[in-house]
């Protein structure tokens, strides 16, 4: 499996898409590091501390923060390396070559996962490194130990956050022979999700706000969008049932430490995790019962 | 033939949405020997192939290939099987040499052992001058070759050559013809289904000829034209001005021959074997003007298309 994993890496690293997508996140980066430029300085640091945070969650105008723009762009990734990972071997006739080494069928799906989840974490951590590393030029402010570790955190759940839409993109190259039908699919799922599903469908049918939030919970995106929220901005206690009603008036707005803070995003973290094993998962199955045929 | 039976399957059978595909088919393949796997497009060959590599389950009978079941181990058949799919597919950015480096790696073929191996093949496949190019922009006649070179990186016990020469120029068809004859000395058994009768016959020892999934014949070459043409392996052509009964008769009588048929200006003769000096000489000798004669060792056509009239 190691020899199907090294391949799978090395034709993601030679392929014009990597090239595609990196220049993609840089550009995101670029972007994040200029909005946090432009509106770090009118947030009032003194409050709540977790200054070097503010570089990853500040918006400065029209451009939006770095971590919307990781929100748009992970999907995007996780799709790209995921849409062709079975069809095009079975379409291009390599997938009954391979299949006749002996190599378990399982390999070959796994394989193409693990690559992909490296790929994708290279990308993320290379992100934020990025970014903090011009951002400590920028702020001048080392993060600390409890920031350190949030960001840490944050990488992990991006990296799930794509590898569930690389989970869902493998699933529709098992189910679809097309390439073209299995990316328009993905994207199309994406694109529901991120916007119409969020912003027009649930407000039009959600009548309370219990409602409301159960609903836009069904949205992997925005299971994403309230983990990384309640991990970069400590304050922030997350728009649970609890706290929809009016005593969050009276609430003080004091940081929470990171177990309080993981806390409330365990169930959404354990959401998008068991999201992600269900693609894959089913993937999985479909491509072992599937019939390995050259046409 | 004493060689031991490397391939055999018991009423194998597979279906696909109810449809019956392969029918209780009962095959032998012996060590060593090219056995050609034959019948029209859609007959089952190709299911038939992946069911014995174990790259899709039967749905009843079995299989052995080298004394494994396919199905239980796969792993092990895979390993002494190689198998040249019908439109075999290469990964278009790497060179040839990569392609066939990351196959060698998947059989566990060290690095120095597979780069020795893969010189060494694709010049015997006519493509060594391309081995560091990407296979892109190779015909469908150099991935062919290719596709052979891939089949033996792996030194298989057996090789199952699915339709090896579709797509390639006469010369290219007789190249790897030539190539797939030389299999057996080097210690491969080779199973080749094709429909492309001519080349099957010039380089297998025995066939098995599919009708829609179920085994229509099976046997040696030489076995089944002599069963085919009721004795006679030689069929003799001659062209007289007027065939009188008395000149088929005296035909008749040489030694040798099997049977005369008429039809208009040509007489029609199963032989045993090469006749044409004495048949000569008894038609000039009954004063019957000879226009000419030819001779046509009975083809494996005959062969194939006696069994599909009957099936």
């Amino acid at each position: 499996m190691a020899t199907i994993i090294r391949k799978e890496l090395a034709d993601y690293f030679t392929s014009i898409r990597i090239f595609i997508l990196f220049l993609l996140v840089f550009l995101a980066s670029a972007a994040g590091l200029y909005a946090a430029y432009q509106g770090i300085r009118g947030v009032e640091a003194g409050t709540t501390g977790f200054v070097f945070l503010k570089l990853f969650t500040t918006s400065g105008g029209v451009i939006p923060s770095l971590v919307t723009f990781i929100a748009l762009f992970v999907p995007i990734i996780g799709i790209a390396l995921g849409f062709d990972a079975i069809n095009s071997e079975r379409s291009g006739g390599t997938l009954s070559r391979i299949m006749s080494q002996p190599v378990y069928r399982d390999n070959v799906i796994n394989a193409k996962f693990l690559a992909g989840i490296v790929t994708l974490s290279i990308m993320t951590l290379v992100t934020i490194l990025i970014v903090s590393g011009y951002g400590l030029r920028m702020i001048g402010v080392p993060p600390t130990q409890e920031e350190i570790i949030r960001l840490f955190l944050y990488l992990v759940i991006t990296i799930i956050f794509g590898a569930f839409w690389m989970g869902l993109a493998i699933l529709f190259s098992v189910l679809f022979r097309r390439i073209a039908t299995s990316l328009l699919s993905s994207l199309a799922l994406w694109l529901f999700f991120g916007f119409f599903y969020v912003n027009l469908i649930v407000p039009a049918v959600a009548k309370t706000t219990e409602a409301y939030l159960l609903l836009q919970r069904f949205s992997p995106n925005t299971l994403f969008q309230e983990a990384t929220t309640v991990l970069l901005l400590p304050q922030w206690r997350g728009a649970g049932i609890l706290t929809a009603g009016e005593e969050v008036a009276y609430m003080l707005l004091n940081p929470l430490s990171l177990g309080q803070s993981m806390l409330i995003i365990w169930p959404q973290l354990t959401s998008l995790i068991s999201l992600t094993i269900i693609c894959f998962a089913v993937s999985y199955v479909l491509f072992m019962r599937q019939e390995i045929r050259a046409t | 033939m004493d060689s031991k039976i490397v391939v055999e399957t018991k009423e194998l059978t597979k279906k696909y949405d109810g449809v019956t595909v392969v029918d209780h088919l009962n095959l032998h393949v012996r060590e060593k020997e090219i056995f050609g796997l034959l019948g029209p497009n859609g007959a089952g060959k190709t299911t038939t192939i992946l069911m014995l590599l174990g790259l899709t389950e039967p749905a009843s009978g079995s299989a052995q290939i080298f004394g494994y079941n396919p199905t239980r181990e796969p792993l092990k058949v895979k390993r002494l099987a190689g198998y040249l799919p019908e439109n075999v597919g290469f990964y278009n950015n790497l060179t040839a040499r990569e392609n066939l480096m990351f196959i060698a790696e998947l059989n566990d073929i060290s690095r120095t052992e597979a780069n020795r191996k893969i010189d060494e093949l694709l010049g015997m496949v006519g493509i060594g001058e391309v081995a560091d190019s990407a296979v892109g922009k190779f015909s469908r006649g150099m991935k062919q070759r290719l596709g052979i070179a891939d089949v033996l990186i792996k030194n298989p016990k057996i090789a199952f050559l699915d339709e090896p020469t579709a797509g390639l120029d006469p010369e290219g068809i007789n190249q790897i013809i030539d190539l797939i004859a030389s299999l057996p000395k080097i210690g491969t058994t080779v199973v080749l289904s094709s429909h492309q009768l001519y080349q099957v016959q010039r380089v297998c020892n025995s066939i098995g000829i599919l009708s829609k999934g179920k085994t229509v014949v099976e046997g040696s070459l030489d076995q089944l034209s002599r069963e085919t043409l009721a004795g006679g392996n030689y069929r003799i052509e001659v062209e007289t001005t007027q065939p009188s009964p008395q000149l088929i008769e005296t035909i008749n009588k040489v030694p040798g021959v099997n049977g005369v048929q008429s039809k208009d200006n040509m007489l029609i003769i199963s032989a045993d074997s090469d006749l044409r000096a004495e048949i000569a000489k008894v038609v000039v000798q009954s004063n019957v003007p000879l226009i000419q004669m030819n001779i046509q060792k009975f083809s494996l056509d005959d062969i194939y298309m006696k069994y599909f009239k009957e099936g």
